[in-house]
């Protein structure tokens, strides 16, 4: 499923005495099946962008096509409800969603909002709570039991449960330490290739976009700015630099090596074992 | 040095009515000396937040004790005490009061009685060090997380304590964002010698502190400078936490074969090694 923007502007509190610009003619496009990154300051205007990947805002100009549904100022929006159920947003800090009395009670609550019957919806929560690598024990458990890193995975199986097709990240990874993280994206990752969902992750992580996604978008005063791969993006240090974004910092460290060796690798890395294993190789030939 | 905290075998569960369940801290002693930044690190769970709420006496250890300035802290002189403490959480949200950035900077101010021309100069100044004064009559519920948090860190250095505590207070910032906010807790730092504690996962920031504490299932696990923990290697990784870029680096290019000398902190001693042991035959 396609998700597609088209000169959206949105503006706060139109009207009113403290009416906000925060988005302006925003084209983007998030085609089927891409791991999409949506990269910015605080207040470049992500997370108004991520409020209308599922019509939780409505463009006050432009037009928002996901699927097959449009969204539009004007109009008045038919049925959004399967809209909400194919994109599935995990919010920052999800487990402050969590309020049922179990575990399983609480994956169970999406799709029952949206019209599964209760047996479904079991049958989803106990697959899904697997999926996310939760332990059988915790089902019958408050979720309030759990330890942070697991309350987390509780909320983003009950995003799963409503089976969406596109899963939109909200900074998933914040307060979590660094193995949690870790084992947060590597999940998101596998759920992505054996799923075939599309992943939208809104992040100031350039180290997550870098390593994770296929498409990055750069927002910046509310603008898109820069759309591409994430080595055309991220090889243009001084494009960045005008966004006051800095390259991942295994770039940075590649160029400065570059610049001590005297010579460059035969290409840009993204991940640090790639880096590795490059500079091993071209160490070797020069060895010859 | 003039030590300003001590702890001294601090024992603290959240259900003292279930033996069975293992303490939240156990048996942690440390000191802070005066103008000292010192790190706790671990992973979720660890301890390490638990262990900040009993310095700033939210909660009451069990076992053992803690001393502010030399004085034992007890209930009377919880609130002196606490007045000398500023107090940073992670999440913003749960620590707003005031309509506005001013009010709420201000709050901890009218409490503590300081007389309304100082108090709207402390405000400014304080809003000033973390770069937010042009949002003064701003709803702080309007403000992005990051802006938040610099609000909240200002309503913190408003009452000009002598420690400054951040509970991962970095934590949902955007790197620029973070680092204004280290940039000025170091600038504070040296003109008026605050002492900080910073509860963090964020390798760059524990890297600023003199000193770590590095805390692994409610217990100390290990203390020392930046280099003398993350030379533990392995183990930190075992723990939850992770290493610093320059030492992942190495260790993946040593696995790769890259011959390598190893034991450093900073990326131009890597580039330096992998040049030397590489090129310089």
């Amino acid at each position: 499923m396609d998700i597609e923007l088209q000169k959206v502007s949105y503006s706060y509190g139109v009207g009113t005495p403290f009416e906000k610009r925060a988005l302006f003619d925003v084209d983007l496009l998030i085609p089927s099946g891409s791991y999409q990154a949506i990269i910015g300051h605080t207040g470049s205007g992500k997370s108004t962008i991520l409020q209308h990947l599922n019509a939780l805002l409505k463009p006050t100009e432009g037009t928002v096509r996901i699927g097959d549904a449009i969204i539009e100022h004007k109009k008045k929006p038919k049925d959004l409800r399967p809209v909400r159920q194919k994109v599935g947003i995990v919010f920052q800090f999800p487990e402050h969603q969590l309020f049922e009395e179990t575990v399983l009670k609480d994956i169970m609550f999406g799709p029952m909002n949206f019209g599964v019957d209760e047996k479904e919806a079991e049958a989803r929560a106990r697959t899904m709570s697997k999926l996310v690598g939760l332990p059988d024990n915790v089902l019958e458990k408050s979720p309030f039991d759990l330890s942070g890193g697991q309350m987390r995975r509780v909320a983003i199986a009950g995003v799963l449960a409503m089976k969406p097709d596109v899963i939109v990240l909200d900074e998933p990874t914040a307060g979590l330490d660094p193995r949690g993280r870790k084992e947060i994206m590597d999940l998101f990752y596998q759920l992505y290739e054996e799923q075939n969902l599309t992943m939208i992750l809104v992040t100031h992580s350039m180290e997550d976009a870098a390593r994770y996604a296929d498409r990055i978008a750069i927002m910046y005063n509310g603008r898109c700015v820069l759309t591409g791969a994430p080595l055309e993006i991220f090889g243009d240090a001084e494009k960045l630099a005008e966004f006051r974004l800095e390259v991942p910092h295994i770039i940075q460290f590649q160029k400065r090596l570059e610049a001590r060796l005297g010579f460059s690798l035969p290409k840009l890395c993204l991940r640090e074992e790639e880096l590795a294993e490059t500079l091993a190789a071209a160490l070797k030939e020069r060895e010859r | 040095m003039n030590e300003i905290l001590s702890l001294k075998n601090i024992a603290f569960t959240y259900v003292p009515d279930q033996p069975e369940v293992k303490n939240a801290v156990e048996d942690v002693s440390f000191a802070v000396n005066e103008g000292e930044w010192i790190a706790i690190v671990g992973h979720n769970g660890s301890g390490k937040s638990t262990l900040a709420r009993i310095i700033n006496g939210l909660l009451f250890p069990q076992q053992g004790s803690v001393s502010v300035l030399g004085q034992p802290m007890n209930e009377e002189n919880l609130w002196d005490i606490r007045s000398q403490m500023g107090m940073v959480f992670q999440n913003p949200d749960n620590q707003f009061v005031g309509a506005t950035v001013q009010d709420d900077v201000a709050f901890a101010l009218e409490n503590n009685g300081v007389p309304y021309e100082e108090m709207v100069e402390r405000v400014h100044e304080a809003l000033a060090q973390v770069k937010m004064t042009d949002f003064l009559d701003n709803e702080p519920q309007h403000l992005s997380g990051g802006q938040k948090q610099r609000v909240a860190i200002a309503g913190a250095l408003a009452l000009r304590p002598r420690i400054l505590i951040l509970d991962e207070a970095t934590s949902m910032l955007d790197p620029q964002g973070r680092a204004e906010v280290l940039a000025t807790v170091m600038k504070l730092r040296e003109e008026t010698g605050l002492t900080v504690l910073s509860i963090t996962h964020d390798l760059e920031e524990a890297m600023l502190a003199d000193r770590l504490l590095f805390m692994n299932g409610g217990r100390k696990f290990a203390e020392g400078t930046p280099q003398q923990i993350f030379d533990l290697g392995d183990e930190l990784v075992k723990l939850g936490l992770d290493l610093p870029f320059p030492i992942k680096m190495a260790k993946l290019l040593q696995q790769q074969g890259v011959a390598l000398e190893g034991g450093y902190m900073t990326e131009e001693e890597l580039v330096n090694d992998i040049w030397i042991s590489n090129f310089k035959k």
